[in-house]
């Protein structure tokens, strides 16, 4: 479970966000809307304790994560960056094997059970077609799949993706929004994901979280829908 | 590990073995290969034969292995936390840190005589190692608060640079004599290292080695670029410590010993990287210290063959494959 206290964030005195508060419960898939710089990003960032000028408290399970290590805080969330990852000549089993680092030795090797976790979360995001390829030479959207499946050999309860549908075609899209959904519902993890695409965080989503004149709503998708204040930031 | 990179490795450590056995074969006199071999397995040769390879030719053999595979090692560790192709050992300044002191010793020794007593106890190798750690210290003391790694990049530039300035200073005023020794020096040279010299290089090569080799899992993350590094866990400034603790040994120490030696740290990253067909570090770094040690030596083997600088060597050799690779990209 992820919760934000008292939380304001903002650039230079002027506040995106303001004495917001808002719960994420495990089991959820929270899609966050808002219009272009309302500050999704940002809170996201936040969250994931990259972003630490802020005020108020973050907690993740009730612990409040700047009293996090880098390397505790690698263990209860994992992100995925809207940035396209380009390494020449690492393969895309080297990519998800990464997400095993919060567990591994200080020299990085993989222990038959991370070997094991990590073609799990290939064959569960669809990946095993070019997993021995580079990640260099993918398309935009498989190499945002193989992020998506290091984020779940990471194994945290809880993971952030900042517009993981973005670069994907439709059926992709459908496809890794039923994944995160499944995730979240039948695994528990606690998964806050940011969007444009309306139908999409509609459809899949458990709750909405939307960032209006620096306030953060949450509901449940279908009480969101009730409440037309979707309909009144978009239209 | 692939069977490609099994074969890298099985030619590279036997081109290694041959090449350091002709090498210690070359020089003024040259010995033919059977005695060398001889020697080093402990058979019967001539005393005289013995004296030359057991006291001058290995020692330099052992010194060419060394500085070819710190500098490469180095150069790596630069490539991969700046997540830029032209880095090597010296983009955080350490020649020119090392430069700078050695120019203070070399040229302003004969303008302020009163320096002298300090200045022979250093030596030029240990004036160049407190310039090249200097250095460091300065930018790792800088970079503390600083997350975003190139603005650390930067700094280490202008640092380099601004410290350049200073040594055109010192040798725009100092004299012919201790000019034209500054000038050899930056020429860099395998053959002035004495035996003690030879054991300190070496202690301090493994010791940065051991650290490098400690960096391995630091470096396979920074990779995904410092955001998603410390997702994954890693503390940045712990890290980066390690990395230019490594680099201080490693390029600092060399550089002390032999003089700033040019793009064999910028280069033989690069050609580990095509040979092996990695990115990941575990194959990479022992590839890339492989890699550095076997051109070194055959650089050393040039040199002391048409008898010219090792610079000009490992900058004819460097340079091609540099564009090679930025052709390649």
């Amino acid at each position: 479970m992820i919760q934000l206290h008292d939380f304001s964030i903002g650039y230079r005195g002027t506040f995106l966000i303001e004495n917001a508060a808002a719960t994420f419960p495990g089991g959820s898939l929270t899609a966050l809307i808002g219009r272009n710089g309302t500050g999704k990003s940002t809170m996201l960032r936040a969250i994931a304790g990259l972003n630490r000028n802020y005020r108020g408290t973050i907690t993740i399970d009730g612990t409040d994560t700047r009293t996090l290590t880098p390397a505790a805080m690698s263990r209860r969330l994992a992100i995925v960056t809207t940035r396209r990852i380009h390494i020449d000549n690492y393969s895309c089993r080297d990519v998800v094997a990464a997400g095993r680092a919060p567990y591994t030795n200080h020299i990085g090797l993989l222990s038959d059970d991370d070997m094991t976790i990590v073609d799990r979360a290939i064959e569960m995001t669809g990946v095993c077609n070019y997993s021995s390829r580079s990640i260099a030479t993918l398309s935009d959207g498989e190499a945002q799949r193989v992020m998506v499946a290091r984020a779940i050999a990471q194994q945290t309860p809880a993971i952030i993706l900042d517009e993981p549908t973005s670069f994907l075609d439709l059926p992709s899209r459908r496809s890794l929004a039923t994944l995160l959904r499944s995730l979240a519902t039948d695994a528990g993890k606690c998964i806050i994901f940011s969007t444009h695409e309306l139908d999409i965080a509609l459809e899949f989503a458990t709750h909405i979280s939307l960032i209006d004149s620096n306030r953060i709503i949450t509901l449940p998708t279908p009480q969101m829908i009730e409440s037309r204040y979707i309909d009144r930031i978009f239209n | 590990m692939t069977p490609r990179q099994r074969l890298f490795f099985i030619i590279t450590t036997t081109a290694l073995i041959l090449l350091a056995i002709l090498d210690i074969g070359v020089g003024s006199t040259s010995i033919p290969v059977q005695d060398v071999i001889a020697v080093l397995t402990g058979g019967e040769t001539d005393p005289i034969t013995r004296t030359i390879i057991i006291d001058f030719r290995l020692l330099k053999a052992i010194v060419a292995i060394a500085a070819g595979a710190a500098l490469s090692s180095s150069g790596l560790l630069m490539q991969t936390l700046f997540r830029n192709p032209l880095a090597g050992p010296y983009v955080l300044g350490i020649s020119a840190g090392a430069s700078l002191c050695v120019a203070i010793l070399l040229l302003g020794a004969g303008m302020f005589p009163a320096l002298q007593p300090i200045t022979s106890t250093v030596g030029i190798a240990g004036a160049a190692w407190i310039g090249a750690a200097a250095v460091l210290t300065v930018i790792a003391i800088l970079g503390q608060r600083v997350n975003d790694i190139m603005v650390i990049l930067i700094i280490g530039m202008m640092l380099s640079s601004g410290i350049g300035a200073i040594v055109q200073i010192l040798q725009y005023v100092s004299n012919e004599e201790a000019l034209k020794n500054f000038v050899i020096w930056t020429m860099g040279s395998l053959g002035e290292v004495t035996r003690p010299q030879m054991i300190v290089l070496a202690a301090a090569v493994m010791a940065g080695l051991i650290i490098a080799l400690a960096t391995v899992k630091p470096l396979n993350l920074l990779m995904f670029g410092e955001d998603y590094a410390i997702s994954m866990g890693l503390n940045i400034i712990r890290s980066r410590l390690l990395i230019f603790t490594a680099t201080t040994l490693l390029a600092g120490t060399v550089t002390a010993f032999c003089g700033p030696i040019a793009f064999i740290g910028l280069a033989m990253p690069h050609l580990a990287r095509s040979l092996v067909s990695t990115a990941n570090h575990h194959i990479l770094l022992p590839a890339s210290i492989l890699t550095g040690s076997t051109v070194m030596l055959a650089c050393d083997i040039f040199s002391k063959l048409f008898v010219l600088p090792i610079n000009a060597i490992t900058s004819l050799i460097g340079i091609p494959i540099v564009i090679a690779v930025v052709l390649k990209r």
